[in-house]
């Protein structure tokens, strides 16, 4: 991404000048307050929203060549965002559906992601059925089922209570050091995303703009303990230094 | 689980024992005041008409049943077809909807001559007149389900790729169908309703008389019990025709939509 600009009808600007180099394979949050444009950024990273300046370029997989990178991108938002009429199976069935793609093998990759996410026995289950945690992770299955090379969260578990979303945590954790796809994650949580990244973007608000971005040197794989840790208290505080920084200047 | 029963019980006890101390009432207040049979018959007096009219008079409903069905089908079919195009084409919206509307306001008494002069067969006279009433709820109400797809869900449809089709078929038909379905059943009763004026309004017209006719009869030759009994009838035919739409709706949503769910408490 060189010089991202987004400016809306209404004149607001929510994004100035924003310069991101994802790298394949990395784990990258983005930090900030809210109304900082996190979700407008990841956006048009997706695709979704067409950036006003600058220029955003994919390098997908070489299978994507050059048409639509659909199923490349997999997609998770704040609410979970499943089909009500359809089962668990049909909601993270949909990737595949859509690309007209609904064979046996496909029908295997959604199982195998469905019980991957931790939801087996639950493939019939409707999702006013489940619980909140267990409906974004029929969200997170959906997303996966193509195998996408590039797997955007936007704040997925704002809205869970505290221990879901730890469990959850651990479990993107698991899920991302078995397939190294390259993760954006958006959080307004500094805890999460230390004990998720290996990089955190901070965002400031109005216009958005990136205000620091600090690797976040933790061994892997990442285990509890390590929220307990030391090392793992003063990189937090770090990220919350730079996100002070980031609110000070922008309040100015 | 005992409570659960009384108040099952009491659903049903409780409408039962209204009804039957109305009728218990109205018959008593017949006899006692004399009311003569052609300005207020008694609930036995209806019933035993009921009963030596039933055949002819079932034969009737079998009449008006008909053009109400027919127009409950086509206003369902129809009526979702346009609100399908209006969602496809925002112009073709913007342009025919305040027709749809206009159609609605005007009184179907007003413009039913009309109709049954125009169209010369009775039977498809009946039915325009019986569809004009019926099919604008499912038109508004389908209308807006269309266009109440999550943004989300819109937005992920998009990041894959969906065509204007799979749109339509795997997000919004599947979110109007609630919607859908309650246009349909208020479309039901007003099909009724339709039908029923058409056939004022029309008279005799043609062969076949349907039940709103022999209430006319009935009114003019003073048979009071037997424009009860056909009253009767048709209340008892919109009751079943609400029943089974609203049996149809729960059928179709169980697994998944709020108004279908049953009750859960432990």
């Amino acid at each position: 991404m060189r010089g991202v600009a987004k400016r809306f009808r209404s004149g607001l600007e929510a994004l100035q000048g924003i310069d991101l180099d994802i790298t394949k394979g990395e784990f990258l949050s983005l930090v900030g307050p809210s109304g900082c444009g996190k979700t407008t950024l990841l956006h048009i990273i997706a695709g979704l929203a067409e950036p006003s300046e600058g220029e955003r370029r994919l390098a997908l997989t070489a299978e994507a060549g050059g048409q639509t990178p659909s199923g490349r991108i997999g997609f998770v938002f704040q609410d979970p965002t499943l089909m009500p009429w359809g089962t668990v199976f049909d909601n993270a069935l949909l990737p595949f559906r859509i690309a007209g793609r609904v064979g046996p093998a496909e029908c295997e990759r959604v199982r195998d992601e469905i019980r991957a996410v931790g939801l087996d026995g639950f493939e019939l289950a409707y999702p006013r059925q489940l619980s909140g945690g267990m409906r974004m992770r029929v969200s997170i299955a959906r997303a996966l089922v193509t195998d996408p090379d590039l797997l955007l969260l936007d704040e997925p578990f704002a809205a869970l209570d505290e221990i879901t979303r730890m469990a959850l945590n651990d479990d993107l954790m698991r899920l991302w050091e078995s397939r190294r796809t390259t993760v954006v994650f958006v959080t307004h949580s500094v805890f999460e995303s230390v004990y998720l990244s290996t990089r955190i973007a901070v965002m400031t608000a109005r216009p958005g703009r990136i205000a620091a971005d600090l690797p976040i040197e933790l061994p892997q794989p990442r285990e509890r303990s390590l929220r307990a840790s030391p090392s793992y208290a003063a990189i937090c505080s770090k990220v919350s230094n730079a996100l002070e920084i980031a609110m000070a200047h922008q309040s100015q | 689980m005992s409570s659960r029963w009384i108040s099952q019980l009491l659903r049903i006890a409780a409408p039962l024992a209204v009804g039957t101390f109305f009728l218990a009432f109205w018959e008593v207040v017949v006899r006692a005041e004399n009311i003569p049979l052609y300005i207020l018959p008694g609930p036995l007096a209806i019933a035993g008409s009921l009963w030596t009219d039933g055949p002819s008079l079932l034969a009737s409903l079998l009449v008006t049943l008909r053009v109400t069905l027919a127009a409950l089908a086509a206003a369902a079919i129809l009526g979702g077809a346009i609100a399908v195009l209006f969602s496809l084409s925002r112009i073709l919206e913007l342009s025919l909807f305040p027709y749809a509307v206009i159609l609605q306001v005007t009184p179907i008494v007003a413009i039913a001559p009309l109709i049954i002069i125009w169209v010369h067969e009775p039977f498809l006279a009946l039915l325009v007149c019986a569809w004009i009433v019926a099919f604008f709820p499912v038109v508004a109400n389908t209308t807006v389900g269309l266009n109440s797809a999550d943004r989300n869900l819109l937005a992920l449809f998009q990041l894959y790729g969906a065509s204007r089709v799979q749109v339509l078929r795997y997000l919004k038909l599947p979110t109007a169908l609630p919607y859908f379905l309650a246009g349909l059943r208020i479309s039901g009763g007003l099909a009724l309703i339709g039908a029923v004026v058409a056939e004022f309004v029309a008279g005799t017209g043609g062969a076949e008389t349907g039940l709103a006719f022999r209430i006319l009869e009935a009114g003019y030759r003073l048979a009071i019990p037997r424009l009860f009994a056909a009253l009767f009838l048709l209340s008892l035919t919109g009751i079943v025709i609400y029943l089974v739409l609203d049996g149809l709706s729960r059928l179709l949503l169980r697994h998944w939509h709020e108004s279908a769910l049953e009750e859960e408490e432990e």
